[in-house]
């Protein structure tokens, strides 16, 4: 893609506050590493978001101030965070159960792919050489009772992301139903994807030419 | 009389064997039981199955046991970590293997070889290369997988408190694996940061029962992996 191309549409910052827009009040929240962690700060107020973090913690906050950390209270990032009124800790066990029982309301995840059928692909490029780390990725497609993606439209070598099919591993089948992009905001359907709203500047053509699979435009 | 307190680390871990399984507490370094490990490097068993969520980082704790060539098979789930160079090399050149869970499933696991379930289905990685070769099952219009308990021969963990009948308090978010690994060890080890009089944990607030805990150490300043591997320490 040209510099040109590249400037259009919303940063990561645009993207996480078009995301969080869409988190209801008195949710139970569970966002994942990289640009759906800056999702929280931009929770429109007047809405009570209390986020899980699956290494033990629900009513997780900030960062810590200056002098106020805490190596043993972290994220599933292992970033030091603050713990806010109401709080609670728990073993893993009964965290993962909160996460396979279907009691998280939603999930903001990063993805490497999206198919139009919402099978994700966000662990392993499946290459021989990678080390395999799947985390709580593939729990967490499978319990949370919405999943929502938030990525770059396309790769750094200008690939799409949002593909007919994965080509590489699945974390979960069928489970993402809405993704936010640099781009637009796309909502899957069994009809595919279903364009829901561009970003500024961005027509459905530059946006079907950056798209797999099957990309619907707004009704 | 009950006492399971023991005097030191290398007592604590002195009978752990070769081929052993070893649970080993701690979400990257919240809750690592760094003195136990050091204690089980100083001991020298080889041969090693070590479940963790990680796979330890720099060269001390479980990165350095893991160095020190005691490991043959790390069972975990996300083995890459900021500053995780020892495991990725040595499972690169093909001289450890590795068993990767999904965290859930991995705590589920734990927990089920602790309460005496062989086995549990989960929708955790249907559809997925972790499901091939496992055993499906439909249930309400839903496909599961068959996980097996995971138990361990011992377990090494830390707490905040723990009195001598070995019932146990953690400290915020270091609890993640400690209490199903404590269910799930045949010997479960505790190092923790102060032995407390028979009485004084509310009993509203014990977090992991006596029951579950065989062996209690004190250490009471136990180090901070981070800042050990910002200093460059190798251990031993």
């Amino acid at each position: 893609m040209s510099k040109e191309s590249s400037r259009i549409g919303w940063n990561r910052e645009a993207m996480a506050k078009r995301a969080a827009l869409d988190i209801p009040d008195g949710a139970y929240v569970n966002l994942g590493i990289g640009i759906p962690e800056m999702v929280a700060q931009y929770v429109p107020e007047g809405r009570e978001v209390i986020y899980h973090t699956e290494n033990g913690l629900l009513g997780m906050g900030p960062p810590p101030a200056a002098g106020e950390e805490d190596p043993e209270l972290i994220n599933a990032g292992k970033k030091m965070v603050t713990a806010l009124p109401g709080a609670s800790y728990f073993h893993h066990a009964d965290s993962f159960a909160m996460i396979r029982g279907q009691h998280i309301d939603l999930c903001v995840l990063g993805a490497m792919q999206v198919s139009e059928r919402g099978d994700l692909a966000n662990w392993s490029t499946g290459a021989s050489d990678a080390i395999p780390a799947v985390g709580g990725a593939m729990d967490l497609v499978a319990g949370v009772r919405t999943v929502v993606v938030i990525t770059q439209h396309c790769t750094n070598a200008g690939e799409p992301k949002l593909v007919d099919a994965c080509s590489y591993p699945l974390t979960g089948k069928a489970v993402v139903s809405r993704i936010y992009t640099d781009l637009a905001v796309i909502d899957l359907t069994p009809a595919g994807f279903q364009v829901v709203e561009l970003a500024p500047g961005v027509s459905f053509d530059y946006l079907r030419q950056r798209t797999g699979g099957k990309l619907l435009p707004r009704p | 009389m009950i006492d399971k307190s023991v005097g030191s680390a290398a007592e604590a871990v002195a009978d752990i064997y070769d081929g052993a399984t070893v649970l080993i507490g701690g979400f990257g370094e919240a809750g690592s039981p760094i003195e136990l490990i050091h204690a089980l490097i100083d001991h020298g068993a080889r041969n090693l199955t070590v479940v963790n969520n990680n796979t330890g980082s720099g060269h001390v704790g479980l990165a350095a046991l893991i160095e020190n060539g005691q490991v043959g098979k790390m069972i975990c789930s996300y083995p890459r970590t900021t500053n995780s160079m020892v495991f990725p090399e040595l499972y690169c050149s093909g001289r450890i293997e590795l068993e990767l869970v999904p965290q859930g499933t991995l705590a589920e696991r734990l927990r089920a070889g602790g309460a005496g379930i062989p086995a549990f289905y989960t929708a955790t990685s249907v559809g997925t290369p972790l499901a091939e070769g496992k055993e499906q099952r439909s249930f309400d219009g839903r496909d599961y997988v068959l996980e097996q308990a995971l138990k361990g021969d011992f377990a090494l963990i830390k707490c905040e408190r723990a009195d001598r009948h070995g019932n146990l308090v953690y400290h915020k978010t270091a609890r993640n694996f400690a209490p199903v690994m404590a269910m799930a060890a045949r010997t479960t080890i505790v190092q923790t940061g102060a032995l407390v009089a028979l009485g004084a944990i509310d009993p509203e607030t014990v977090i992991t029962p006596g029951i579950f805990v065989n062996r209690v150490v004190t250490v009471a300043e136990p180090a901070q992996e981070s800042k050990l591997v910002a200093q460059g320490r190798i251990y031993p």
